[in-house]
């Protein structure tokens, strides 16, 4: 077993190969913004309560703030500058300008990150706290929220999130059944 | 956050010899770690460990590997059919992301969430024995009216153990001399009395490896109710894992857990021997709450836990007896 207390790491984020030389209780949130240059994951509360830090990491959706990036060398790290570019946006960062799903933008990130991999938590069929029937959970707009409060907005953007996300998730059935 | 010595071990067996403070999800350490309430001098990462996995067992039960995560083990199909009560406690605690990241072993050894353990200028016996408590005369809306001694007060937090204490589950360990343990969640939790800071029969350096899950009770309706200050992404104020079979007109199976209640999740026998073999009616479930609330304590702001847990236990037991 190998026993450290910093030092080299290899990172792989947003289909690059980063390495940095940073101390063991550096937060993911942090290797990212402070050591990486990667700016777009947010740093809200600190400890997992607000979720504008939330990134994917192997495809899956957390809170890069309440986990050591040292834990994380092996992972697919994606992050909102990961999912779509200024000329090519993704389907969910789309959604959100068309239905101004913001008011100051802080939270956005990781509402969108958050978005993504919770519509892929839905396409495997995964129930929530909202769903009647958890072998059968019903997509609504209560669903949404359920599946969402892990992400603050202090605008209270709320409803226009809602929206933006209901079309995201519409517009990726569409494109499905058309596949 | 403290400085610590960082090790991943490569097998079960290795983590236990290794002699530090187990990591895996870190959704509830690291926080604690970052406010030094924890302060571990190496930690060992067990996140690697083929722990992860959700196997049938020939009785009947299933098996969980402690690093299952909590989205996938209330997920599972198996769970939803056997187990709708674990699926929905599951369901009812954290957030989306933390539930992708926090896992079955650690969902267990959850820290209570009380203020004055997490604020290391307050005074609180569970993080400096001996130091006394701030929570008795101070803001204690959230905190236990069971179970509790002069010295504490806090609760356990979770969710998905009070489902566990209703369905008798049995927690695995990995000792450090090799040994393996079987717990009855039961005697699992330990009450705080004079030492509050010892939360659970574990000895130091032992692994959760395992839970099991007993076969499940035919013919039970399952029902998680959790009371709590929003929707969703809350604590709960009280909570109920109920398992209830009602045959030819009287109570044939009772399991009755509360979350929120007590520094565990609590299970009394007597509240159930008291609804066993009646016919199902407001009466049996008020004297069932009277028998639950007959030692109940409360310490000012959080005296709306008695009659919030008694109106909690008879809807839940009117609407699975319905």
């Amino acid at each position: 077993m190998l026993s450290r207390t910093e030092g080299a790491m290899h990172f792989t984020i947003n289909g690059m190969q980063y390495d940095a030389d940073i101390d063991v209780r550096t937060s993911l949130l942090d290797l990212l913004r402070e050591h990486l240059g990667l700016a777009g994951s947010k740093k809200g509360c600190d400890h997992g309560q607000c979720g504008a830090c939330t990134i994917l990491v192997n495809g899956r959706r957390i809170n890069a703030c309440l986990t050591l990036a040292v834990m994380h060398q092996d992972d697919e790290i994606v992050t909102i500058e990961g999912l779509g570019t200024i000329d090519d946006l993704h389907p969910m960062q789309a959604a959100f300008v068309r239905h101004d799903g913001y008011q100051c933008g802080y939270c956005t990130p990781g509402q969108i990150c958050s978005a993504v991999g919770m519509l892929d938590e839905v396409a495997r069929g995964w129930p929530s706290h909202a769903s009647a029937d958890l072998a059968r959970p019903i997509f609504d707009d209560d669903e949404i929220s359920e599946r969402m409060s892990g992400n603050l907005c202090r605008c209270s953007a709320y409803p226009n999130i809602v929206d933006a996300i209901r079309e995201a998730h519409a517009a990726s059935i569409e494109s499905e059944q058309a596949a | 956050m403290r400085a610590f010595d960082f090790t991943r071990a490569d097998s079960p067996q290795a983590a236990v010899a290794a002699g530090g403070r187990f990591i895996a999800g870190g959704t509830n350490l690291i926080d604690l770690m970052r406010l030094e309430v924890e302060t571990p001098e190496r930690l060992i990462d067990i996140s690697r460990l083929d722990l992860a996995r959700i196997e049938d067992r020939a009785d009947g039960g299933l098996t969980i590997g402690a690093l299952v995560p909590n989205s996938d083990l209330a997920a599972d199909r198996r769970v939803i059919e056997r187990y709708e009560v674990l699926s929905r406690a599951l369901l009812a605690g954290a957030s989306g992301q933390l539930r992708n990241k926090a896992t079955t072993g650690g969902n267990l050894l959850q820290r209570t969430r009380c203020y004055y353990f997490y604020d290391t200028a307050a005074c609180c016996n569970k993080r400096s024995p001996g130091a006394g408590c701030d929570a008795r005369g101070g803001f204690n809306r959230i905190h236990a009216v069971l179970g509790t001694s002069d010295d504490c007060i806090a609760t356990h937090p979770g969710d998905m153990p009070v489902a566990m204490q209703a369905l008798n589950a049995v927690i695995v360990t990995l000792m450090p001399g090799g040994v393996c343990r079987r717990l009855p969640i039961a005697d699992f939790y330990r009450l705080p009395g004079s030492t509050p800071q010892i939360e659970t029969v574990l000895e130091p350096g032992e692994l959760i490896t395992h839970v099991e899950l007993p076969p499940p009770v035919a013919g039970a309706r399952h029902l998680y109710r959790k009371v709590r200050d929003r929707a969703s992404y809350a604590f709960a104020l009280v909570s109920l894992a109920a398992l209830v079979k009602v045959t030819d007109g009287r109570i044939a199976h009772a399991a009755l857990a509360f979350g929120g209640l007590a520094p565990r999740p609590w299970r009394d026998p007597a509240v159930e021997a008291a609804l066993i073999g009646r016919e199902p009616s407001v009466e049996v479930f008020a004297a069932a709450a009277d028998i639950l609330l007959g030692e109940a304590r409360g310490s000012g702001h959080n005296d709306f836990k008695m009659p919030l847990a008694r109106r909690l236990l008879i809807a839940a037991l009117r609407d699975l007896t319905q």
